[in-house]
């Protein structure tokens, strides 16, 4: 059976070949649904291919537990609601970081029980002669450890266990379960000293050797480390640390491919990696914050105070008068927030945008790149509504047209649309890039009261001449806007 | 085999390819891409299967079961939520004169 071994691997190669190409039609929203499904062929493929090695123990435990994880996971992932997937990337994302963890520490425990290498150190990749190299290593007591093996192994354990108590951190956050920042005084002192600590674990383990004790510490220290570092990151920078761990389990993965000696490992592991990293930069950049900022500084505590004053007042509208300057108007656009989520309230709008275009206006969708709880989220809130793509720009297309359109619908959008952003150096939000709204001939915020938003932070726009206010919970106003719509024709 | 420096031009090699292939992508995927990738290295997968399949004591066989069955979760979650959202993306059907 020696063609077995060969077959697998050219199973790991056709696995490695469909990540990169599903990947690759991801990128484009009219190849993306089949790009999930290329990768989904390919992880198959190589799952199945593992089966087929031929030194495995426990075929048995192995099929239990993979059975028990996907139906888990795949159970939970149908049900949940589209405003959560944040969340869920999250916690997906952190059983990755703990799997790679885990792979680390068996190796890591074997070697320690041998005192001497447990993967074969010349040719990790014979998976053929495995049992046979490590029978032999296991006679030789202290055989020279592969250095390159051991460094890789400890560093994507280290990665793993930060990612895994990262990302279920910042899943009970996203989840709601943990609202507060935990701060305190001389925390980033002691995060650095866990980090040193946690360092100083691994470089023993690579310098010194193997001890159980050691391993154990090097573990918990990573762990805790992992927690402590997103305890004090505020909900609303969420998605960039979501988007980091993301990275980081790609780099574990790929480590711990090394030491497996698993080239599809390495590779799909890398390759996340870096897209990853690119990934976390583009976010961090929407929301005006460098990654280091994110991690290390503390929102809303620098910028308080300072803030300007804002004269005037807000000026109310009613549903049919809001109705009545859309129908006639001849370009709307539609700017939604996290808020119109909540209300679920994306059927509504784009029942009332459907109406609005049958009228004969041109209607499009302005969305910033942080809309929604990560970039990217309000386009699948609002294509899970049936907002077809082509109606949706971006900032960037969507803001030199605001001074030619007639009026733009404000809902649930708050910190985005701030022009303070640009105007008052005092405030938090100062330098981020906002939708120009303001620009628009008139604007109509569906807003549930005078309150501030989920920020805490004051928006000129609310004041503005050309502003009106129609107060409401998002889905009644917009439910009001299409009756009000609809008696214009009665 | 994989020696050292091959091992160094295979992350190299993929490394480019993943900042290549996320480089051009439009800010309306960036939430699926995130998922979608996720889901990639949930590969890792089949190397808590290899450190499974390869644990000898009790000790080492519970935390490749634990390592298994997370793995199988970043799998199967990644996709399952990864799939519902691209599902979801569709163009205007009617107006083949609209502006695109």
């Amino acid at each position: 059976m020696s063609w077995v071994p060969t077959l697998v691997k050219a199973c790991y190669l056709l696995a490695a070949l469909l990540f990169i190409l599903g990947l690759k039609r991801m990128s484009s929203p009219r190849t993306a649904r089949g790009g999930i499904v290329w990768a989904g062929v390919g992880m198959l493929v190589a799952v199945l291919a593992t089966f087929a090695l031929p030194d495995m123990q426990h075929r048995g435990l192995i099929f239990a537990a993979v059975l028990i994880g996907v139906v888990v996971a795949w159970w939970t992932g149908r049900r949940v609601a589209m405003t959560a997937m944040p969340q869920m990337v999250a916690i997906y994302n952190g059983m990755g970081g703990g799997a790679a963890a885990a792979i680390g520490a068996v190796e890591l425990i074997a070697h320690a029980r041998h005192g001497a290498l447990a993967v074969p150190d010349t040719a990790p990749l014979k998976l053929e002669n495995w049992a046979a190299d490590a029978a032999r290593q296991a006679a030789e007591a202290v055989a020279p450890l592969p250095t390159a093996v051991l460094v890789l192994g400890v560093l994507g354990a280290l990665i793993g266990a930060v990612s895994f108590s990262g990302s279920m951190i910042a899943f009970a956050k996203l989840q709601g379960w943990m609202d507060k920042r935990f701060v305190f005084p001389g925390q980033r002192v002691i995060n650095l000293v866990v980090l040193v600590a946690a360092l100083a674990c691994a470089a023993a383990l690579i310098g010194n050797g193997l001890t159980l004790p050691l391993i154990g510490a090097f573990f918990l220290l990573a762990l805790a480390f992992g927690l402590m570092m997103t305890l004090p990151i505020g909900g609303a920078d969420m998605p960039v640390v979501i988007s980091l761990y993301n990275a980081f389990t790609g780099l574990a993965v790929a480590f711990e491919g090394y030491v497996l000696g698993n080239e599809a490992i390495i590779i799909a592991g890398m390759v996340v990696g870096a897209a990853g990293t690119l990934l976390t930069q583009l976010m961090a950049k929407a929301m005006n914050r460098s990654i280091s900022n994110v991690l290390f500084g503390s929102f809303g505590a620098a910028a308080s105070g300072t803030a300007q004053e804002i004269s005037g007042a807000q000026k109310p509208i009613d549903a049919a008068d809001a109705a009545v300057m859309m129908a006639y108007a001849e370009r709307v656009a539609i700017v939604p927030g996290y808020g119109m989520a909540v209300a679920q309230a994306q059927h509504k709008v784009w029942e009332f945008a459907k109406a609005l275009i049958d009228r004969g206006v041109k209607v499009k969708f302005a969305i910033h790149p942080v809309a929604g709880r990560m970039p990217g989220h309000m386009n699948v809130l609002l294509a899970e509504a049936g907002v077809p793509y082509d109606l949706i720009e971006d900032m960037d297309d969507i803001n030199a047209e605001f001074p030619n359109i007639d009026v733009a619908l404000v809902i649930g959008a708050n910190d985005v649309v701030n022009p303070m952003a640009k105007t008052d150096p005092g405030s938090p939000i100062y330098g981020m890039p906002i939708l120009d709204v303001a620009a628009c001939k008139h604007v109509i915020v569906i807003k549930r009261g005078k309150g501030r938003g989920f920020a805490g932070i004051e928006n000129a726009l609310f004041y503005a001449d050309n502003t009106r206010m129609l107060y409401g919970d998002g889905q009644a106003a917009a439910g009001q806007l299409v009756s009000a719509l609809k008696a214009i024709d009665d | 085999m994989l020696d050292g420096f091959l091992a160094l031009y295979i992350f190299m090699l993929a490394a480019f390819t993943g900042y290549e292939i996320i480089a051009r992508v439009p800010v309306i995927l960036h939430t699926p891409l995130m998922s979608g990738s996720n889901f990639v290295h949930g590969i890792v997968l089949v190397g808590a299967m290899i450190a499974l399949g390869h644990a000898t004591t009790p000790f080492e066989t519970a935390l490749g079961f634990v390592a298994v069955l997370l793995g199988a979760g970043n799998a199967a979650g990644g996709y399952v939520v990864t799939e519902r959202m691209l599902e979801m993306f569709k163009p205007s059907a009617k107006k083949p004169g609209g502006k695109p």
